[in-house]
């Protein structure tokens, strides 16, 4: 394989890593909750798109959205109900918690509808390949190389330009603050939270062809969030943006090169690069 | 003239925009009995987490002894014979209230890297221990979980590790804060029963407390010294008064 | 509580008690009563020790950690990759190695990963484990990658007793033994000033620092320490199964060692035993049966402990024997 072809084929893939992980950081950089379980309504929003497809016959665009919807409800619906009674916590709780969650999502997927990978049907406008000139490359890459740029674009537009947008950078920042200031840390937390789960639904759909869609999802997934998160630094969109881009790329590279635990160093970069730089890319030092 | 103990010498710190420590030059000697006051947002309690190392300087030095400790760990510096007690309490909240100060004690001791005598066999510091919880009047709590006491007596509790460290500087942060006024007068005699060598220094709101103990004030206004001398002078300054308008400095 | 009494529980409080011969009778007991059900009950003592080297990280440090597998994997290939490449299979030799190893490693990791606090913590944890067994996975020719490897053999104990590959009687007694001298050791540690700076860290962190403590080091230590019984426990596993394989590395050993100690209760040794035996038999007996349900079982568990019964089985033995004195 040629190396654009695998600078693209992991672009894409960190495109999808990217929408996926995004709220889990504004999330963890708004209210520092370690939420395992993040990766668990990317994949109940893929399955809620397979879903919609299958026995409603939506178009993938509709299903997308609808999955967006349902996901960010049962998310803003879990958060007043259960996550908010463990903000203060120990990190040992909400681990477990947000692990327990995981188990209950994973096993209610295979028990309606079973262990089995689902597949996306694509639209036909998504399928095949497009001709970039220098290059053929499959469509649907490229337009979720697109998807992910327009929004970074959005999100980048919508936290530097909106009322809310500032609230959140602020609170991120500096809580008590932003509190102090008049800023309804709460109300915020469950609209992020809801958003941020509904963008992980969606990239969940997204991305079944290419992280795939099953049962183990969640869990296979974990330490890739969470590394992008970190990487990237919390609560830093344009952070988690780059980062997810080099581990889609670099994850992409080292499986087609050393297929047999070739990840292994990216398990390596990871360790070294937060040892140099705790704060992640554009986080703030503590 | 009694040694320096303390000294800072332009210590200021910087976050962003916002300065909350302007070139502080502070002196306390040892057996000081000397109380830091100031309105609220001051600076008074990061000046102490500037001394105890908690915070890192923007610029200025902090020398203990005459040797810079600027630099130092606060571990390190608790080592060197600093002590000090937090503006909200921080204690071993699962803990009964003699372990929280057995395991103050135990540092002290150099017992804490003791991988094997159990902790139980050094009577040392379970009487060192024992004796201040009495000393601060926590005789019948003293088996007592923190998290089933009333703050004011959490607070005794806080003075009492402090004390635990045997220090050369006692830094309290608000000693009697949240401590009913009938018991005050614990604090109080806990620290005159301290050894005069040892320097204290009491960041104080309650007027009355520091006027009965301290023999120097220094007063903080906005991060930098506004007024500094000893009790007497500070009463009798009018500046000081005003600064405060209307706390009950008017004895 | 008064002065005197808090003194006297204190200067008492590392003394053995009767009941704390229980686990090991009741184990000896197992032995002669359940004499087919040996080889699950070697997994169940192999899970207790490796529950209780987690218990002093997270239950007595504080440390909460995902990646507890990579130094209970590092001494389960240390023993395969001694026996099945250079000829070593002297068992109890072995463990010394084992422990070695991975108390070298937590070491290693200790020291690089504990600057680093909260989620990057957690994350780097998972980070090392992850790099572990995708480094096994990588040398698949020497560890049998995936796979794994089969069929390694062991000599005798003291060349005495021999391993029981049918009934697995030596294996269970071996494993009990094992655990027996692990478990005293970890006792002591645990009720040494040290073990009790380890709870002081575990419950304020700036406190601790504020009086003075070498907190990191400590804390390394520990992680050390930790690491090494992991690797016992590791190598225990190996030497009884004889076999090895990818799985001693992954996260499923990690969440599920985590859940057995939080099940059970967490700083205060005992609840490894509790959580080990709880789990595993259900388990056994429920997990073969209904997979699916049983996931769903320990997740909704999971919540609901995380919420209400953080101090797992015991703790909450503890709670009601408290409102049984209080009535």
């Amino acid at each position: 394989m040629d190396l654009a072809s695998i600078l693209l084929g992991g672009l894409a893939a960190g495109m999808v890593l990217f929408v996926v992980s995004v709220g889990l950081s504004v999330t963890m950089g708004l209210m520092g909750f370690v939420n395992l379980a993040h990766g668990g309504f990317a994949m109940l929003g893929g399955y809620a798109v397979v879903l919609a497809m299958r026995h409603w016959g939506l178009p993938f665009g509709a299903a997308l959205a609808l999955g967006f919807v349902a996901v960010a409800l049962v998310a803003a619906l879990l958060e007043r109900t259960l996550y908010a009674r463990l903000y203060r916590a120990s990190e040992l709780d909400q681990v477990l918690f947000t692990i327990g969650l995981v188990f209950v999502m994973v096993a209610g997927v295979t028990l309606t509808v079973g262990p089995e990978t689902q597949g996306v049907q694509l639209p036909p406008w998504l399928r095949g390949q497009t001709d970039l000139g220098f290059l053929k490359y499959r469509t649907y890459s490229l337009a979720l190389i697109a998807f992910g740029v327009l929004l970074m674009a959005a999100l980048w537009l919508g936290f530097e330009r909106t009322r809310i947008g500032a609230q959140i950078r602020a609170a991120v920042d500096n809580r008590r603050m932003a509190e102090s200031m008049g800023v309804n840390v709460r109300r915020l937390f469950t609209l992020t939270f809801a958003l941020g789960s509904g963008l992980a639904a969606a990239g969940g759909g997204l991305g079944a062809e290419i992280l795939g869609l099953d049962p183990q999802y969640p869990l296979r997934y974990l330490a890739y969030f969470l590394i992008v998160v970190a990487v990237g630094g919390l609560g830093r969109v344009s952070g988690v943006f780059f980062a997810a881009l080099a581990l889609g790329v670099l994850d992409f590279v080292l499986k087609v090169h050393f297929p047999k635990g070739g990840t292994m160093f990216i398990y390596a970069l990871t360790i070294a690069f937060l040892l140099a730089r705790p704060q992640g890319l554009f986080g703030k030092r503590a | 003239m009694s040694a320096v103990l303390l000294e800072t010498q332009g210590l200021s710190k910087r976050f962003g925009a916002l300065e909350v420590a302007r070139g502080i030059d502070f002196r306390l000697e040892a057996g000081a009995r000397h109380a830091l006051i100031g309105p609220n947002g001051a600076g008074k309690t990061t000046f102490v987490n500037l001394l105890t190392g908690v915070l890192a300087p923007t610029d200025g030095r902090v020398l203990l002894d005459g040797e810079d400790v600027t630099r130092l760990a606060p571990a390190k510096r608790v080592k060197r014979g600093i002590a000090r007690t937090f503006q909200i309490n921080q204690l071993f909240r699962g803990l009964p209230v003699l372990e929280n100060v057995a395991l103050a004690v135990a540092e002290r001791l150099g017992a804490g890297g003791d991988m094997v005598r159990p902790a139980g066999r050094r009577a040392d510091v379970l009487a060192e221990a024992g004796r201040l919880v009495e000393l601060l009047h926590l005789g019948a709590d003293a088996g007592r979980r923190i998290d089933e006491l009333p703050y004011g007596r959490q607070r005794l509790v806080e003075i009492a590790i402090a004390l635990g460290l045997e220090p050369r500087l006692l830094l309290l942060d608000e000693p009697a804060a949240g401590i009913p006024s009938a018991e005050s007068h614990i604090v109080l005699e806990a620290i005159a029963a301290l050894p005069p060598a040892i320097a204290v220094l009491i960041i104080e709101h309650d007027m009355d407390l520091v006027f009965r103990f301290a023999e120097r004030i220094t007063v903080l206004v906005g991060g930098a010294i506004f007024a500094e001398g000893t009790r007497a002078e500070i009463a009798a300054n009018r500046e000081v008064r005003a600064v405060y308008l209307g706390t009950a400095l008017d004895a | 509580m008064s002065l005197p009494a808090a003194t006297l529980e204190a200067a008492t409080r590392h003394r053995l008690r009767a009941w704390e011969a229980l686990p090991w009778l009741a184990a000896l007991g197992a032995f002669f009563l359940f004499p087919d059900y040996l080889a699950f009950g070697t997994q169940v003592l192999v899970m207790i020790l490796f529950a209780l080297s987690l218990d002093l990280v997270l239950g007595y440090a504080g440390i909460v950690t995902l990646g507890h597998a990579a130094f209970f994997g590092a001494g389960a290939y240390t023993v395969a990759m001694l026996a099945a490449h250079a000829g070593w299979n002297e068992p109890l030799s072995g463990l010394a190695v084992a422990a070695l190893v991975a108390g070298l490693l937590g070491l290693a990791s200790g020291w690089v990963l504990l600057r680093t606090h909260g989620l990057t913590l957690l994350m780097l944890t998972l980070c090392t484990m992850a790099l572990l067994e995708q480094a096994a996975n990588m040398f698949s020719g020497f560890t049998g990658g995936f796979d794994g490897m089969p069929g390694l053999a062991f000599q005798p104990i003291l060349g005495l007793f021999e391993f029981d590959v049918l009934y697995f009687r030596m294996q269970y007694l071996y494993a009990l033994a094992v655990l027996f001298a692990c478990f005293i050791a970890l006792r002591v540690l645990v009720h040494s000033s040290f073990g009790r700076s380890l709870t002081g860290i575990r419950e304020n962190l700036l406190r601790m620092h504020a009086v003075g403590a070498p907190v990191r080091a400590r804390q390394v230590l520990a992680y050390a320490v930790s690491a090494a019984l992991a690797g016992v426990a590791g190598a225990v596993f190996v030497q009884a199964t004889s076999y090895v394989n990818l799985a001693v590395l992954g996260l499923e050993r990690a969440a599920g060692v985590l859940i057995i100690l939080i099940l059970g209760g967490y700083g205060r040794l005992y609840g490894a035993f509790v959580g080990a035996l709880a789990y595993l038999l259900l388990e056994h007996t429920l997990s073969k049966a209904y997979p699916t349900a049983w996931q769903l079982g320990i997740g909704i568990t999971l919540v609901l402990v995380a919420l209400y019964a953080r101090n797992g089985i015991l703790g909450l033995a503890d709670a009601l024997r408290r409102r049984w004195r209080e009535r």
